[in-house]
């Protein structure tokens, strides 16, 4: 039995009443009074129009956000670069929307904000939009999903002692090639696709390059930390090993002058987009993650490897490929600059899909070094081939002779 | 949830670090500041293994709480008066947010060290978070707020009304001209280090005192990575101060940075704090104590200051004459009487002023009532339809004022503003800074230095400027700022709903044609100009005429 002692009555009573916000009913709620706008045609966002009938959850948080002086936009851009160009100008690409070329609305003394009989969209860019409607609630979970799921798996391998079953020679494979794809990603995530999400005509077209980055730069950290965990795993495993295969061996080289060509194409978000993922990665990247490694893996022993990279494969094939498609698929059909843009498209592939296939072909020997032989590089490579002229055919461009070279 | 330290995985991942060996990647963005190539540390030190269920999660929380606000009922008891102050601030915000990430490669070529561009990556993916997850806020408002009308036309407004102007220089000064001066100095140095704290800590606060936590709720949780970016800022600056070329840039670059965002920031958010709220609970913190604590001591006495030690110069001047300009010249007070004069020409309701509101602004501002007083009680009497003008065309002792050119808020300290001749036209500033940042700042040539990649101020910066000689009807038609009956205006200087006390199209045909200050200083002789000019700096406070015969 415990006795308590009653508590000074003081230690209450002198306490200083608490200053907090008085709370009020205040019944300010959607439907509590009928006025001019109260309804609810009056509650969706009614400065755009949807691309389909209703309006998307994406668009509402998307479209109209990067202003646009042929719309609302009336007193312009208030910031100009020292060449005297603002904004987000419609030449920092050599791809045109039908309408790109109509002057921007005259505005001075006592024209008005140029809102009235406004033909819009101005122009064919603002038809884009992601088909994947990729938002921050999008961008999260679906890769809080991916880095998940990855672990698990690296996990359940490393628990279940599953890399002891690899032979040396896959352990070479994995830590210098694997691993020296991680610089691949690494690169175009920052210095392809992060680097041109400044340079998009619309919200939706940087968005869409800012998430298509957010994937690749996540692919190579995957990769890295899982180099890090087989280097704490496998006994042997050299986890700086990637380093000196992307740096010195010349299966690489190809594969790596190629990807540094990518940032350094001059001024040209759409060149430098269509030329990634439209040329690279069906060409290389497909060709090397799933023409060999995914391929190889199994015959090696190897079930964890592939599930990795598989992330990193399905982030292109069904996410970052389908908003390139849609960008520019229409731009092939455009009502005024079809055939200006197929011509420059083609022109891309004249140029990227040579200078791919041979870095694909300097990949060539590292079909030739697991214990458990892949499918034939010539193999992987026709299928990466077709793979590629389906994309090429569904934007409606031909393919390119140099594919046959 | 690895079984890997976050230590040990952030210094992988810096293997990753990109030296080109082939092809130098294209630089798009200029800079006149110069960059040693150097090992420097991630400030960030962010791994997207962690990163994305860490948002992840803190997306649930925000939804979780949206959820739960609509469930609760949480507009029974939000202040309209709160509420649509926010149909501004909310129409403005997500761009400066999607600017941010739209800076950040201009990062990744001024600054040739790939170690901070993973930093500077994950601020990307973090402003397409704060830009999206604030247009998704503010859709929640439109569909379960009284009033939707100024929010479902939220971004047509932002885009032609000068308010949202002013507001956009907080986002293009973070994506044009020099990459440094944009990205890191303008934005991640002063914007995101000093001014988020106001923007994104107190304000919300304010906002849960009138019944709204889901405004707190957003924010807070955008401000947990905004500090995450303040060390993005403070790596590059660290940077740019070991080479002494730098320096001059520096010093400009911070005068125009701390003095633009003060004049913007402060006019914006001390407005909502102080006539926003409901609050007038006497030891509740008045903007000018937030700004105080958040910005004078937090920012400038324990962030700034200790800096000189590494050769920064620090503009002690206009620290002290933004506190000066608040405190003692009346900046918030002067700007929140120029919306509410010219609220016709905006798409939010704002409520007038009673005499609990004077007690407070009285203790907290002393002398505040012989000021202003006066004026709030003519707003009130002239606030429901009755035969008269909106205020802006009555006589209540108020000169409409002439716009800065640099921060395009108005000339409101009257005694302050000053003019220039530029390329044959004459154009009138709020301060001496503000004429500097014109006329000397933003030049390429800067000191007798060559600054080929410092920006221009350009565009149509008087919004008057467009509807010069238009009647009000037909300007407040041309923007849109209509309701769905085709006459009731979106904005209102009340809050009561009852269509018959609503101002209509109807009633602006009562008022003169707009004429633009701007348009007319220039009209005016050199005589007539410097008449003008000596007897606008005689006006004031409160926008008062010169005293006669002075």
């Amino acid at each position: 039995m415990t006795t308590t002692t009653p508590r000074p009555a003081e230690s209450t009573s002198e306490r200083p009443p608490r200053s907090v916000p008085k709370p009020a009913f205040t019944d300010a709620e959607a439907g509590a009074k009928e006025f001019p706008d109260s309804g609810a045609s009056a509650r969706r966002y009614n400065y755009y129009t949807p691309a389909k009938r209703k309006q998307t959850h994406y668009e509402d948080v998307t479209v109209e956000v990067q202003p646009d002086p042929r719309h609302y936009l009336s007193q312009g851009w208030i910031y100009g670069f020292a060449d005297g160009e603002r904004g987000y100008p419609l030449t920092w690409t050599k791809l045109k929307a039908w309408g790109v070329d109509e002057p921007e609305p005259e505005r001075g003394v006592g024209t008005g904000g140029g809102g009235r009989g406004l033909n819009w969209p101005a122009h064919g860019w603002h038809e884009f939009r992601d088909p994947n409607e990729e938002w921050e609630q999008t961008i999260y979970r679906y890769n809080a999903n991916v880095v998940r799921q990855v672990n698990q798996n690296i996990e359940n391998a490393r628990n279940a002692k599953a890399f002891d079953q690899w032979s040396r020679n896959w352990v070479t494979f994995v830590e210098r090639s694997v691993g020296a794809w991680m610089h691949v990603e690494h690169l175009l995530g920052l210095y392809v696709f992060a680097a041109n999400e400044r340079s998009g005509p619309t919200n939706m077209h940087n968005t869409a390059m800012a998430v298509n980055s957010a994937h690749k730069i996540r692919f190579a950290q995957d990769l890295a930390l899982y180099n890090l965990t087989l280097t704490e795993e496998v006994p042997g495993f050299d986890g700086t090993a990637h380093l000196s295969a992307w740096n010195d061996d010349a299966e690489w080289q190809g594969v790596r002058e190629v990807a540094e060509a990518l940032p350094a194409i001059e001024d040209d978000w759409g060149e430098a987009i269509f030329a990634t993922n439209v040329v690279f990665e069906p060409l290389i990247g497909e060709l090397f993650r799933s023409g060999l490694v995914m391929q190889a893996a199994p015959g090696n022993g190897d079930f964890v490897t592939p599930t990795v990279v598989g992330a990193g494969e399905y982030d292109y094939a069904q996410r970052d490929l389908r908003w390139t498609q849609a960008c520019f698929g229409p731009l092939v059909q455009d009502r005024e600059f079809a055939d200006h843009n197929r011509q420059l498209m083609q022109g891309w592939l004249s140029s990227w899909v040579p200078r791919c296939l041979d870095a694909a072909r300097t990949l060539q020997p590292l079909w030739s070094q697991p214990d458990a032989r892949p499918p034939r590089f010539e193999d992987s490579l026709d299928h990466a081939k077709n793979r590629f002229a389906g994309i090429v055919s569904d934007l409606g461009l031909e393919t390119p002779k140099e594919l046959a070279q | 949830m690895s079984r890997q330290s976050l230590a040990k995985a952030h210094q992988k991942i810096q293997e990753l670090a990109w030296d080109p060996v082939y092809h130098e990647p294209y630089m798009k963005y200029g800079t006149d500041y110069t960059f040693r190539k150097a090992q420097k540390k991630d400030p960030l030190k962010q791994i997207l293994r962690s990163y994305f269920p860490m948002e992840e999660e803190k997306d649930n929380r925000v939804y979780g709480a949206e959820d739960g606000a609509i469930r609760g009922n949480m507009f029974r008891q939000v202040q309209e008066r709160w509420l649509e102050w926010q149909k501004l601030f909310l129409s403005i915000i997500p761009l400066p947010e999607i600017s941010a990430a739209r800076s950040m490669p201009m990062l990744f070529q001024a600054v040739p060290n790939p170690e901070l561009h993973n930093g500077q990556a994950i601020q990307m993916i973090d402003e397409v978070r704060h830009s999206t997850i604030q247009q998704n806020l503010k859709r929640l408002y439109m569909n379960n707020y009284i009033d939707p009308a100024g929010f479902n036309n939220s971004l047509r407004n932002f885009h032609n009304d000068y308010a949202g102007t002013i507001g956009r220089q907080f986002a293009e000064g973070f994506i044009t001209g020099d990459a440094i001066t944009a990205a890191s100095i303008y934005l991640t140095i002063v914007a995101e280090t000093a001014f988020t704290n106001t923007l994104f800590v107190a304000m919300p606060a304010e906002a849960a005192a009138n019944g709204d936590y889901l405004l707190p709720t957003v924010f807070h949780s955008v401000q947990s990575d905004e500090s995450r970016h303040i060390s993005n800022g403070y790596a590059t600056l660290l940077m740019a101060l070991s080479d002494e070329s730098n320096r001059q840039l520096l010093e400009r670059d911070l005068r125009y940075a701390w003095w633009n965002n003060h004049a913007v920031v402060d006019a914006a958010i001390g407005t909502f704090i102080e006539y926003g709220t409901k609050d007038r609970r006497k030891d509740r913190e008045s903007y000018a104590e937030m700004w105080r604590r958040w910005i004078y001591d937090d920012y400038y006495r324990s962030y700034l200051v200790p800096l000189e030690k590494y050769g920064l110069t620090v503009p002690h001047d206009l620290v002290e004459e933004a506190w000066n300009r608040i405190w003692n010249k009346g900046y918030v007070h002067e700007v929140a009487q120029f919306f509410a004069t010219g609220w016709l020409a905006n798409y939010w309701r704002i409520d007038g002023m009673t005499d609990e509101d004077f007690e407070w602004f009285e203790h907290k501002y002393p002398g505040w009532y012989d000021k202003y007083g006066k004026w709030w009680e003519n707003y009130s009497r002239l606030a429901i339809p009755n035969g008269h003008k909106p205020i802006v065309g009555e006589d209540v002792d108020y000169v409409y004022p002439q716009r800065c050119w640099t921060c395009m808020v108005p000339c409101l300290i009257r005694e302050d503003m000053c003019t220039a001749e530029v390329d044959g036209h004459h154009r009138t500033y709020c301060s001496q800074t503000c004429r500097w940042t014109d006329v000397e700042a933003f030049r390429p040539v800067y000191q007798g230095r060559e600054t080929p990649n410092m920006g221009q101020l350009v565009g149509h910066r008087e919004w008057e400027t467009l509807y010069h000689g238009w009647t009000w009807d037909e300007v407040v038609s041309d923007m849109g700022y209509v309701r769905d009956d085709g006459k009731t205006m979106t904005a209102q200087p009340h809050l009561n709903l009852d269509p018959k006390k609503m101002w209509t199209l109807d009633h602006l045909r009562r008022l003169p044609p707009l004429q633009s200050p701007n348009v007319l200083f220039n009209q005016m002789t050199d005589e007539e100009r410097a008449a003008y000019v000596a007897d606008y700096n005689r006006q004031g406070p409160a926008g008062r005429p010169a005293p006669a015969g002075a």
